[in-house]
């Protein structure tokens, strides 16, 4: 059982830092692939989700969605392109029922500007529901980001 | 021997204005966007002149003693809902030595208590109380005269129209529908058309100057430019009808609608101009996100309404928000998002203004852009005061409100601005 633990903590860990690198390498186009196709994935900040308000920052109810902000990225939205290092502590995870696993962890984004200047872009929490897809690869089904930094620098393109 | 730096910083705050090279707003000398002495200005005869700031939705503070705190201008001001459910305001300075009373974003008190000497106040600002106000164990308190009735918190004038509150600093100002004005108030009806219910808010912070960002709502010129989310996707807007217009007053505030009279169309009209807003081949893959449930009249995706000076009421698509603007400084504002809904929208109404969301705000996926364009500006212009912007689009056809191809309303801006600024 705790070998079993411990392969399940390594699995989780696993995609979360294959998600970390798509993103700070600018794979963005890898960013949807961590998702099983129905899925979500939100930022909203604390403020709101202390109140029980929705009112999110980003919010793409399927796979699709997370396509469609690539896309848009890519092709369509003009921004300075920031240069993100995400860093994770504290991840704790649980099983969800039968075949998911509730998965929590601290996050930070640093984001260098083109001058040279690095600053704390985002501070917060993921919350994650990982389920296994059909060939047996974890994957969000669901990806909350809940971000301390209430007030966002300038905007938010690439997402965290 | 005459005072040297006096005259200085008198002429400091008078170039601007000398500068400004014509009256009619097609000139704007940049040193109105950086200079720190025409921000000093602007505190004293716009956010505490006569004009009326937004400070935040009734649905914020729903019950009795709710409070939330905010801003007019810097000054920081906190919103209260008295035990009889009055809206109140206050400037948040202790009328004792100064500390900031309410050091809470929202919450709910019966008392408002200054940490550092404990003087407490009622949530309209009154004193309440001043310990040891009569002494001590025969020890002298406050002077005999002292009257608690004159050290109450600097309140405020404030009122509310449909759910949308405001407070002023000015005792001379009319009252806030006739500050609004009727043309603008049928446009606030137009959006504020039920109870409003607050979803939330996020908050965006720029390094530029805050009126940059008021003529970006007053600019549908760069709409189809500089945001290319819609004619990436292959989303044409051929078949808009545009309104701009003022309130014919004072002309600090305006409107854009862009009304919607047919299907959105692949147009040959972006095509033709080959310009960078046109690309091919791509394709949405939920396109729910830009759905349009009609709710208001007349139809339009798009109700851009600043009512000067804190507040731009916007309507795209289903999304309703209520954008509070703050100056932070002659080189940076805040941007406050407050979605709403109604109070009779159904779960798939209220889902879709959610989702919404995504088009708007910090990550919006057509304004993301404007925070970016405005901080070109703010860097562009750093030591060229006396430069000036050029804003000639459609000048000659003044009375023209159906294009989104004018510059007009950011002209009108600029001239109830000199007004307000430097006027007689």
């Amino acid at each position: 059982m705790l070998e079993n633990d411990i392969m399940i903590r390594m699995g989780l860990a696993d995609l979360m830092d294959r998600y970390i690198d798509a993103l700070d390498s600018d794979r963005l186009e890898e960013w949807p692939t961590f998702f099983v196709e129905d899925c979500l994935y939100e930022i909203i900040p604390k403020e709101n989700e202390d109140a029980g308000l929705p009112a999110p920052l980003m919010r793409c109810e399927n796979a699709g969605m997370l396509r469609d902000r690539v896309v848009s990225l890519r092709h369509a939205n003009v921004y300075q392109q920031p240069v993100y290092r995400h860093f994770m502590s504290a991840m704790r995870w649980s099983r969800d029922g039968g075949d998911g696993y509730r998965v929590t962890s601290n996050y930070m984004v640093i984001n260098t500007n083109q001058i040279g200047q690095s600053f704390v872009y985002q501070t917060g929490v993921y919350q994650d529901l990982v389920v296994a897809d059909a060939s047996g690869e974890f994957k969000f089904k669901r990806r909350r980001v809940i971000y301390d930094t209430s007030r966002v620098q300038t905007l938010l393109a690439i997402p965290i | 021997m005459p005072d040297l730096q006096n005259d200085l910083s008198e002429l400091d705050i008078r170039l601007p204005l000398e500068r400004f090279p014509v009256s009619d707003g097609s000139r704007v000398p940049y040193a109105v966007f950086n200079s720190p002495e025409i921000y000093a200005l602007e505190q004293e005869r716009i956010y505490r002149g006569k004009t009326w700031s937004f400070l935040g939705l009734e649905s914020e503070i729903p019950e009795p003693f709710d409070y939330k705190s905010t801003f007019i201008g810097d000054t920081p001001v906190v919103m209260t809902r008295g035990g009889d459910g009055r809206l109140a305001a206050w400037v948040n300075r202790c009328a004792h030595r100064g500390a900031m009373v309410c050091r809470h974003l929202r919450g709910n008190a019966k008392t408002h208590d200054c940490v550092y000497h404990q003087w407490s106040f009622d949530p309209a600002g009154n004193l309440l109380g001043v310990p040891f106000r009569r002494g001590k164990a025969g020890q002298a308190g406050m002077p005999p005269d002292f009257d608690p009735k004159a050290h109450s918190l600097r309140q405020l004038r404030v009122a509310s129209y449909k759910g949308l509150v405001f407070a002023t600093f000015s005792e001379e100002v009319e009252p806030l529908e006739a500050y609004i004005g009727p043309v603008m108030l049928e446009a606030v009806d137009r959006v504020a058309r039920r109870p409003l219910v607050y979803l939330g808010c996020t908050r965006q912070y720029s390094n530029s100057n805050w009126k940059l960002y008021m003529e970006n709502v007053k600019d549908p010129y760069h709409a189809s430019l500089l945001h290319l989310f819609h004619t990436t996707f292959n989303i044409f807007r051929v078949g808009m009808k545009a309104r701009c217009v003022t309130d014919g007053g004072h002309g600090l505030h305006s409107l854009i609608l862009a009304i919607k009279e047919g299907q959105d169309v692949a147009g040959e009209d972006y095509k033709s101009q080959n310009l960078r807003s046109y690309d091919e081949g791509f394709s949405l893959e939920d396109d729910s996100i830009l759905a349009l449930v009609p709710e208001h009249e007349p139809v339009a995706t798009n109700h851009i309404q600043p009512i000067f000076p804190q507040l731009v009421i916007q309507q795209i698509h289903n999304t309703l928000v209520a954008r509070q603007l703050l100056p932070k400084g002659p080189n940076n504002f805040e941007l406050i998002f407050h979605f709403f809904g109604y109070d009779d929208d159904t779960p798939e109404l209220r889902a879709l203004r959610v989702k919404q969301a995504n088009l708007v705000g910090p990550a919006g996926y057509i304004s993301m852009e404007d925070t970016e364009a405005t901080e070109l500006v703010q860097q562009g212009i750093v030591r060229d005061g006396r430069a000036a912007s050029v804003i000639e689009m459609a000048k000659s056809a003044p009375d023209q409100e159906n294009t989104l191809i004018t510059e007009s309303l950011i002209r009108s801006f600029w001239r109830g601005y000199q007004q307000l600024m430097f006027g007689a």
